[in-house]
Order: C-alpha cells, then structure tokens, then sequence
C-alpha cells in the first residue's frame, strides 16, 4: 500500500527537479495527441518548445517572449505575496482591465499635448486604477468579513462591463468612424510605451517585471514585512504573537497586486496593445494565477514560469500557422502542461512510502 | 531587416543551385479572428482560403492561424507570417487594422489586405462588402412576408456597418409596406449564441415574424424554428441547414473571387493597393437562394431589386431621405456617398430608438 | 417605447429557460462547495458537456442519451480536478483555471466535426391540464423535461443538504475537514464524490445550451455560463433555495435587458448587465450581518495526518 507522508520541509531536489519532470511527461502526453490529430509528434513539440528559442526566426520570437511574458509576472509576483500570507486575490484581470482604462484616459486627456509628463502620469493612474479596484475587495473584507476570492472575482465581470462602455462611450476615438475603441497611443509618442531598444521587445512593462521579481525578492527574504507575510501563510495564530497585523496585511497585499495588475494593464494598452477596445483583456489576469502557482509563488521561479508559458503561447502559435494544429489543441497541450506541473508538485511536499500490510 | 536579407539570399542561392526547380508557390497567409468552426464570419473567410487553394493547386500554399486575439497577438501572428515567407496576407478582422499597418511597414515585400478597415499603405489594401446592398433585399422581403408588421433586429455593435444595415433594411421594408415597424436589441456581441437565441426569443414574443440579425450565429434561427411562424435570414453565411424555413434567404460574405484575383495579382506581379468596396455586382455579396416559402411575386420582386442594384442603375440609398430628427439628407434621386455611408452614425427617419453611445 | 409590448407571462416563461443552465452547473458546484473545495472549472465543465451531449444526441438521434453523455463527460473531466486537488493536493484556484482551459481547447477538438448540424428536438412537455391554466400554465408547465429536473435538483439538494445523513456529512466536511475526519467520515471520499457531482451538473448544464437553448454546437458557445454560475453560489450564499431565486435574476437581468431593447426603451446596456455582479457583491456584504458565511475549509487543502 502506498502512503502520502508530509515532509517536515519541502524537498529542495525535488523543487528543481519537478518542473522538468512535467514539461518531459507534457510532451509524451502532448505528443500522443499531436499524433492522433495526423501530426508528426516530435515536430510539433520540437516547433513548440524549439521553434521560439533557437529556430531560424528566434530573433523576432525571443524578444516576444518578453512581450507576451511581462505582464504574466508582473501580476503573478503582486498575486503572489498574498497568495503566500492566504489572501486570495483572484480578481487580477479586473484590476489590470480598469488600470489600463485609467492609464489610458489620463494619458488620452492630454491628446494632443506633446509633453514628457503624460507618460509618467499614465503609469501613477494605471497603478492607481488598480490599486483602487483592489481596495474594493480589501475594505470589504476588513469592514464585513467578505469573502475577497468572491468579491475579486465578482469585479472582473464588472471590469469588463466598464470596459465595454469605455470603448463605446468615453474613450471612443472621435476619428474613428463610429468602431468601438479607443486612440491608439502608439501614434500619440508622449504616451506610447514603445520598444526602449528597438527590436529586442524591452519595454517599460518588461522593465517593470524584472524591478517587481527584485523587488519581492528582497521583501520576502530581506525585510520584515516579507517575514510576516510568509508567517501569516505558515502559521497565522503565531503571526499574531509576532505583532503582525493582519489588517494592515490584507490592505499591502491586495493592495500591491491590484497595483500591479494596473500596471500591467497600463503598459500593455500604451505598447503592444495600442488602444482600449472591447476584446482589450485577453485573460493574462487569469493565467497570472497560474503562473504564480507554477513558479511555487517565489519571485524567481514565478520569473522562469511566466516566461514558459509565453513559451507555449508563442510556440502554439507557430505550430498553428506552420503545422496547421488547430487553435484548441494548441489550449488542450497547455492545459496537460499545467495539470502535470500542478501534480507534481506533490513530490515536494510528500514523500510516498510503501507500506506492507501487516502480516497476521 | 537584417535577417530578411541573409533570407533573401539564401532562397536566391537555393535558386541557383537548382535552377531547374519549379517556382516557389505563392504563399498566402490568413489572420483569422474566431475559430474556422464559428458557422459564420471566419467560416467563411476560410472557404475563401480553401477557394484559393483549390483554384491554384500546386501554384500556392495557404496558412492560416485562427482565434487570434485583436492587438498585440495579432501583430505577431501578422509578422510571424510574414517571416515564414508568406507574399500576401488577408487580415480579416476590423480590429487587425492598426497591427496590419504596423507590420506591414516592417515588410514592404509583402502584399497586405485588411479586412473592412480604412487604414491603408504601399503595401495594405482594404477590402470590405456592401453588405447593405444585400439589407435592402432582405428588407424588401421581410416587409412583404410580415403579418404583424413588426421586424425584428439583431445588432451586435453601433458602429457605422450595423447601422448602414439597419437603415438599408429599414427604408426597403417602408417601400414595400408602410405599416412595418422595426423593433432592434442591441447585442453587444458579434457571437454569442445563447445572447442571441434570447434576443431572438424576445422579439419574437413581442410580436416579431421576421428576425433580421447582424452576429453570426444560427442561434435565432433556431429559435424562429422553435416559435414556428418566424421567418429569418442567414448572416455571413448561408445557414443552409434552416431553409426552407425559417431561414427564406441570406446575405453570403464570398470573399472566394476577390482571394483569388489578389492572389493572381502577386502572382502577376500587377499587385497594387486599393481600397476596394464591392457589392452584389462584383459577387462579394451574394444573395442565398430565396425559397419557396417567399410567395412568388415577392421573390420576383426581390430578384429585380438585386439586378437593379446590381447594375448600378439603382441604389440602395437614394433620396429623398431624411435623418430620423427630420432634417433633410438626400435630396430626390440622390445617392449617398461612400464617404458618408462609411461613417454613417444615424437613423433615417421612421425609425424609433436611439443609437446608443 | 411599446413596454405594452411586453408579455410578463411570456417573459417569466423565457426567464425559466435562460436561468436553467446556470441553475444545474450552480446547484453542481453549491455541492462541491458545500464540501470544502472550490472549483473554479465550471466553464470548462460545461463546455465539455455541451460537446458530448450534443455529439451523443447526433449520434444516438437521442436527446436523452446526450444528456446522460453530457453528464458523464462533464463527470470525467470533473475527475481531472478530483485527482489534482484531493489526491495531488495541488491548489484549488490554480487546478480549476487550468480545468477551464483544458475543457475550452478538448471541446473545440471533440467538436470539429459537428459544427452546422442539427440536433434531434427535444420534446416539451405537454402537461394536459396544468399547461392550459391561464398565466400559470405557460410560465410554468409548458417546458423541457430539464427545466423540471433543474428545479427538482434544486428541491432534492435542498433537502439532501437538510435532512439527510449524507448532507450532514458533506456539511461537516465542508465546515472543517479536520473535525470531520477525527469524527471517522472519509473527507476525500466525500470530496471526490462531490466533485463528481459537480462535474455531471455542469456537463448538463451545458448541454441544455447546445442542445435546447441555442440548438446548434460552436466553439466557446458557453461564453461565460459557468462563471455566471460560480457568481450564483456566491450570491445564493451556498443555499439550495436561493440559487433557484439567483438563477432567475442572473437570467431575468439578461432577458429583461432584451426585452426592456425591443419595447424600445433606451437603456445602458453596460451598466444593466453590471447589475447582477454588483448585487452579488452585495449579497456577500449582507450576508456577512447575518452569519450564513462560506463553507469553513473552502479552498483549502486537506491532507490526513497520522
């Protein structure tokens, strides 16, 4: 008989050793599939996984990876920290939509302006924006014991709702022959977080990543704010003895990963985006939480697992246009990917004994 | 680009190694914003694709990526197909218009088409359908059927294209009966099937006989055939499973015989860019079988209606019309202009509502 | 404007069918819930069901028989979380999502070659006497067999969650598992059964979309049911009764909508369909007052020591 037993801490070996085991199981897994759907296999996951980082056009698709993985981490590191003190902001697109919807009327409300402010100021409104939206769920929670996994959630379908009329309404181009959406800030410069070297897919949100995984780095492990978020998590009765206090706890975590998500949103509708338009959020709020969850919510590892699911987005995509796989089985492979990271997960913090019945 | 060169040597190269070899294919690249799977819109962009393929054989090579999110995925989709070599790329989504620009000037050799777009460069044409051509027969037909003299109307977003639609539909439903009143429900959605099975469903019970829709999906049909007495017409495509009722006609997208003359341009190398609006005449917009369940007179009449427009002897708006807040917009037998149609942001007068904003 | 235009008998009878497919996937997951796990792949559920049913239906030429595949795809793929979470002991929000994606893309596979084909009808049920009482007979007895295994769902949760042994157990292991298990009760057991559950209501519920409500199949055609539905639990505050009253308004909000636009009377659409969420998140304020709050352990992980 097998027997699940905890281990008194996590196994550092099978920490590092559990991504890969899923990625190689994914592809077997994936690859049978590939093979089912009439595609060769090793091609297809040799495409996927190959193809962005050392094909012929890796020099186009690397910098992508940056473009498509920046705002991954940059709200799973805000998601993070309070996932690791247990409080639950799963609500991040909606706070990503409405950062974005206040970066970008702060930075069109200067159109045409030609001034180094606006920039700036898009990035302190997209901030605030989904600090704000975030501040919804955290006072709720501190005033009437609300559930904030509910009333985050609840919000992105309401995020969504604004964004449509924002499209339709307030921030509709007024040279934009009635369409739905916004300006494009691309062609507005003071707004436009545009590429900082060309070519190489940094922008600021990228930028902002990399400062964000640093900077909970140095939280979690250096300051004493990070000590009481990973106590609360870890034993939250003898978080209270060390002086922690959870309400200021809840309004710094939802708080900072509402941020953070606005920034997202903000950065991504002021570059690659380019406007706010009804189909502006494509979800990156979502796969943020599962990103944190994959990175095992440690800044570095949230790092490496954000860029490898813009790996397998970006990677599908190829696979779809030179393979011809359909778009669904391209979402099917990375669902496998993230059942198997998530299982496996299991050997870092059990171990499974053999247990020989006893013998009478 | 740099890498576009060392590319482009290596494939001159490859032609001087093997002279003898056939001309590489031509290959054209599709961006598409649903899946091919959606019945409608994508659906039948696809069929273009596939009309393509089947008219060149060996000559060309289609790609294709589907369900591709509107902006910053979509440019690189857009670039990753001009990487891999692809001579012409049709992006067939309104919403793909600011990444096709972009892209396109990173590719001046490339040949783009946007879909229903106004945006255009050296190297970006645009190509949309007079889709209301096919409104005012609808309209005609829906007037002539209706018992109840109320027509309902699906619309998915107020943007100028849906109210063009409306209007095209409306002032032919008033020619052939006076009585008719149009009852719309905006949608917010272009496909969402359930959405538009209940729009449906609503109008019908507020005494609706004929549902014109602008979304895509054949959710309304169905629910016509549910309540029974309701006639329809098929969107995008033909929505043939539902005829001969409800479903008593539709305006087809035929993108097939414009796919293949820009693909035959490249070929040619006659290729240049133009901002193309085609109708009834030229086939983008094609009128789907009118059944037996339209009395014959009517079907008559709306057949000649379609050669008229078709012709250009007659056009769908043609004065006197006046705005819906009464003040005059086209005087006796004028036409509107394309300039005023494509922005067009108001009713014409009789209907009841407002656009909303 | 015409609001005379307006049946409120026809109306009520529409809001029953719109309010029936969140009203299964809800009462599925106030189940799950109910025992301590949240699972956020209702959508995914619910897409897959609405494939196999329709796929089943077409096959078959039976109704039925797509119901009863759509509650085992539904089941199955419900299996995928059951054994990430209870027996991996992998996080619950994060299983859940990637549960969405997964049922998402499998659907939009399994349903390639099924798009543009029609369903087999399902027959309403004539109920000879009560469907001709005037005002009540059409709103409530001339519908689909679903709608009143919908509502008698709704009726036997109520009472299983009240009165029943297997009710208190799933209660017990949903307020504290660690209780419950030192009580002897079997926490995974009960939880992977739940799930189950779940996964066969959504899978129904997805498949009176595609096989009663649209008729038709396309891909993504769910279009955010399921996380309608998940807002419903919330809003019901995990109470059988009170998700049948959360279905309707989720269903009422959309189809008045409609209504309220072919009387022509000019509404905002954005802010009316914001309606729903916003009185959820007062629902959970109030609630709050009144103590009837989460199940104890939702969301979290258990893991039997000793």
């Amino acid at each position: 008989m097998l027997k699940l037993e905890q281990r008194p801490e996590p196994s550092r070996l099978w920490t590092y050793l559990t991504p890969p085991l899923a990625v190689a199981v994914t592809m077997i897994a994936g690859g049978a599939l590939f093979a089912l759907l009439g595609k060769n296999p090793v091609e297809a996951i040799a495409t996927i996984f190959w193809e962005p980082l050392f094909g012929e056009f890796a020099f186009y698709y690397g910098p992508q990876l940056l473009v498509k993985g920046a705002p991954l981490i940059l709200i799973a590191i805000g998601l993070s920290l309070g996932f690791r003190a247990g409080i639950w902001n799963i609500g991040a697109e909606g706070q990503y939509i409405v950062g974005a919807i206040t970066g970008a009327g702060a930075g069109l409300a200067f159109y045409p302006a030609d001034l180094w402010v606006v920039f700036p100021v898009m990035v302190v409104a997209g901030a605030a924006g989904g600090w704000a939206w975030a501040m919804i769920p955290a006072l709720l929670k501190l005033r009437f014991g609300t559930n904030e996994i509910l009333v985050s959630l609840m919000l992105v379908y309401v995020a969504e709702q604004l964004l449509a009329a924002m499209s339709l309404g307030l921030l509709k181009n007024p040279d934009g022959f009635g369409f739905p959406g916004s300006r494009n800030l691309q062609q507005y410069a003071p707004a436009h977080n545009a590429e900082l070297v060309a070519g190489t897919g940094m922008h600021w949100g990228v930028v902002a990543a990399l400062i964000a995984v640093i900077f909970a780095y140095v939280l979690l492990n250096r300051h004493v704010l990070g000590y009481h978020i990973r106590l609360t998590g870890q034993a939250p009765r003898a978080a209270r003895f060390a002086g922690v206090r959870p309400k200021r706890l809840v309004l710094f975590c939802l708080g900072m990963s509402g941020a953070l998500a606005g920034l997202a949103g903000m950065f991504e509708v002021s570059g690659p985006a380019g406007q706010i338009s009804i189909d502006f959020n494509v979800g990156y709020g979502f796969t943020a939480i599962i990103v944190a969850f994959l990175g095992r919510l440690h800044p570095v590892g949230i790092l490496l697992a954000g860029l490898l699911m813009a790996l397998t987005y970006i990677g599908g995509e190829i696979a779809q246009s030179n393979l011809g796989l359909p778009a669904a089985a391209i979402q099917v492979f990375q669902g496998m990917l993230l059942f198997f990271l998530l299982a496996v997960d299991l050997f870092t913090n059990f171990r499974i004994r053999v247990i020989r019945p006893e013998t009478a | 680009m740099r890498l576009e060169k060392i590319l482009a040597g290596a494939i001159l190269a490859a032609g001087l190694a093997v002279p003898a070899a056939a001309q590489d294919p031509t290959k054209v690249g599709f961006i598409y914003v649903g899946p091919i799977g959606d019945g409608g819109w994508t659906y039948e962009h696809d069929k273009g694709r596939l009309a393509v393929e089947e008219h060149f054989g060996d000559k060309v090579e289609t790609v294709f990526q589907e369900s591709v999110p509107e902006g910053a995925d979509a440019e690189r989709a857009i670039t990753q197909m001009a990487l891999r070599g692809a001579d012409l790329i049709f992006t067939t989504s309104f919403g793909f218009m600011e990444p096709t620009i972009t892209v396109a000037k990173k590719f001046p050799d490339v040949k783009f088409e946007h879909a229903t777009g106004f945006k255009t460069a050296d190297n970006v044409s645009t190509y949309s359908a007079r889709f209301y051509e096919g409104r005012a027969i609808q309209g005609h037909i829906a007037a002539s059927m209706t018992e109840s003299n109320v027509i309902g109307y699906i619309a998915s977003y107020p943007i100028p294209e849906v109210i063009r639609g409306i209007n095209a539909a409306y002032i032919h439903a008033r020619k052939a009966n006076p009585d008719v009143e149009f009852k719309i429900i905006w949608a917010y959605t272009w496909f969402d099937p359930a959405k538009e099975a209940d729009a449906a469903t609503a109008l019908i019970e507020q005494g609706a006989d004929v549902i014109l829709q602008h979304t895509d999906s054949t959710a309304p049909q169905a629910a016509a055939e549910k309540a029974g007495d309701v006639i329809t017409f098929g969107q995008a495509s033909d929505m043939a499973e539902y005829k001969p009722y409800p479903r008593v006609s539709s305006i087809i997208d035929n993108w097939a015989p414009y796919y293949i003359e820009r693909t035959q341009d490249v070929m040619d190398g006659t290729w240049e860019s133009q901002q193309v609006w085609h109708g009834i005449n030229e086939g983008m917009v094609e009128i789907g079988e009118i059944t037996d369940a339209v009395p014959e007179d009517v079907k008559t009449q709306a057949l000649a209606l379609k050669a008229e427009i078709a012709s250009g002897d007659y056009h769908p708006f043609t004065g006197p019309l006046n705005k819906q807040d009464g003040s005059a917009w086209l005087a006796e037998g004028e036409t509107a202009d394309d300039g005023t149609l494509l922005g067009m942001d108001f009713y014409v007068e009789g209907i009841s509502g407002k656009i909303p904003q | 404007m015409d609001l005379a235009s307006i049946s409120p008998v026809l109306l009520l009878a529409s809001l029953m069918v719109a309010a029936t497919p969140i009203l299964l996937a809800a009462l599925g997951e106030l189940v799950v819930e109910r025992s301590g796990v949240l699972n956020l792949g209702v959508e995914g559920m619910m897409i897959t069901g609405a494939i196999c049913g329709f796929a089943a239906a077409v096959e078959t030429g039976s109704p039925f028989a797509g119901f009863v595949a759509a509650a085992l795809g539904g089941a199955v793929l419900s299996l995928l979380f059951a054994g990430l979470t209870q027996v991996a002991l992998a996080n619950q929000v994060a299983s859940g999502l990637a549960l969405t994606l997964f049922g998402l893309g499998l659907s939009a596979l399994m349903g390639q070659g099924y798009v543009g084909v029609k369903p087999p009808p399902t027959p309403r049920l004539d109920i000879p006497v009560l469907g001709d009482i005037p005002i009540l007979g059409p709103i409530l007895f001339g519908h689909d067999v679903m709608v009143y295994v919908g509502l008698g769902l709704c009726a036997a949760i109520w009472a299983m969650l009240k009165y029943t042994r297997a009710g208190l157990v799933l209660r017990a292991v949903g307020e504290n598992h660690d209780a419950a298990h030192a009580l002897g009760y079997k926490v995974v057991r009960v939880r992977v059964m739940a799930i189950l559950f779940g996964g066969a209501c959504a899978g129904l519920g997805g498949a009176y979309i595609s096989l009663i409500r649209v008729p038709q199949w396309t891909e993504g055609m769910t279009a955010g049911a399921g996380w309608i539905a998940l807002a419903l639990v919330v809003f019901a505050s995990w109470k059988a009764g009170r998700v049948l009253l959360g279905a309707w308004l989720f269903g009422g909000v959309t189809v008045l909508q409609l209504n309220l636009q072919a009387a022509g009377v000019a509404i905002p659409v954005e802010y009316l369909s914001m309606s729903p969420y916003l009185i959820t998140i007062l629902v959970l304020v109030i609630m709050s007052a009144d103590r009837s709050r989460a199940p104890g352990s939702l969301g979290r992980i258990f893991h039997a020591t000793g």
